[in-house]
């Protein structure tokens, strides 16, 4: 799966400095756990994201580490406080280290 | 006591009740229901969040292929942009050209074969199912309003005739769990009417996005029948029975289903 999956992204505009705003973001991913087995009996093998990071310029903002027990087309929400603006950069690691990313501008006034 | 009191408490919650005044079960074909009004407060939840209803994952992939050009032009350089408001309350609907009934998907397919010069897209295949479910994104809110007469009768005719035949080793037919015992408890679920109105839907069970078909070939399973094919006539049959069934309802996809 070579192919960027769909990504959508949640970032408000016209935020004010110092404000903690709510950002969300989901992937399309299987999420298969491994733990299946497929109509023959035979086992579907793990297929899952690993890893989450969100960052401005170099600098983490929130990041997470996914499981097995996690469910398809993994969704997030989660806060950070704007302090300026920039590039917030996302990026999903899967269990084989393979990267899909995508870029959101942030406007702080 | 205190149970029944409660089933009755559900039914109020969800503004609908299955028994009629003298008792009998109301008809669906006469006050059609929405599979969302049996859903959970958190399934309905995740319906009507426009970000966090998976299903506008295909809506979105859909989109960008609707603006994909290929040789022989773009879905958008024909048909314009939104241009697909309505389009999906019309369907499925008998085609003069291709001399048989066609739904959306067929639709589509048709659409890339004849103008297009692609190839028609494998049923269920996510190519189709983010197309299909981007055109019926565009008619959500918007009534059924399907074509039945002339040379859609028969299709009607013969649906209707699928859906009260009995089938497989548990020799059920649709119409005895969807007609006459919807609202009644189905081991850990609550029968719906078995409306087609949220679909291409988002099912937690299959934790993806699939068509109605797909969801037809699981009740047949369910009822441990032989499953007809994707896109199959008796599939266009009884969906053609089934939309018309629920005419009165506002189109839902991309819908959440349990």
């Amino acid at each position: 799966m070579n192919e960027q999956p769909t990504i959508r992204l949640a970032v408000p505009q016209g935020v004010l400095a110092g404000e903690v705003i709510e950002i969300k973001v989901m992937i399309q991913h299987p999420m298969e756990s491994g733990y299946r087995r497929g109509t023959l009996g035979e086992r579907i093998p793990r297929n899952i994201i690993k890893f989450f990071r969100c960052s401005q310029e170099g600098e983490t903002i929130f990041e997470a580490e996914f499981h097995p027990g996690v469910a398809a087309n993994p969704l997030l929400t989660f806060h950070m406080l704007a302090q300026r603006s920039g590039i917030l950069d996302f990026e999903w690691t899967d269990q084989t280290g393979l990267r899909w990313s995508k870029q959101a501008e942030l406007s702080v006034t | 006591m205190r149970l029944l009191t409660l089933a009755g408490l559900w039914l109020a919650s969800v503004g609908v009740a299955a028994q009629g005044n003298e008792g009998s079960v109301i008809s669906p074909k006469e006050q059609p229901v929405s599979g969302y009004r049996f859903l959970t407060p958190e399934t309905r939840a995740l319906q009507d969040d426009a970000f966090a209803n998976p299903g506008y994952l295909w809506v979105a992939a859909g989109a960008k292929a609707y603006q994909t050009s290929h040789g022989s032009g773009s879905c958008v350089s024909c048909h314009g942009e939104r241009g697909m408001v309505g389009v999906a309350s019309r369907y499925p609907r008998f085609d003069e050209e291709a001399q048989t009934l066609l739904n959306l998907e067929g639709r589509i397919n048709a659409c890339r074969t004849k103008h297009q010069e692609l190839s028609a897209l494998a049923y269920e295949s996510e190519e189709l199912l983010a197309l299909s479910s981007y055109v019926a994104e565009q008619s959500r809110g918007l009534r059924t309003q399907v074509n039945v007469s002339a040379e859609a009768a028969p299709w009607l005719e013969a649906g209707e005739e699928y859906f009260f035949q009995r089938r497989g080793q548990l020799n059920l037919a649709c119409h005895q769990c969807h007609d006459q015992s919807w609202g009644k408890m189905l081991r850990g679920d609550r029968l719906s009417q078995g409306q087609p109105n949220a679909f291409p839907a988002y099912r937690l069970e299959w934790q993806s996005l699939g068509s109605l078909h797909r969801r037809l070939q699981n009740c047949e399973t369910g009822v441990r029948a032989e499953p007809q094919a994707l896109g199959s006539r008796a599939y266009l049959e009884l969906e053609l029975y089934l939309v018309w069934r629920s005419q009165g309802l506002a189109l839902e996809s991309p819908g959440v289903r349990r």
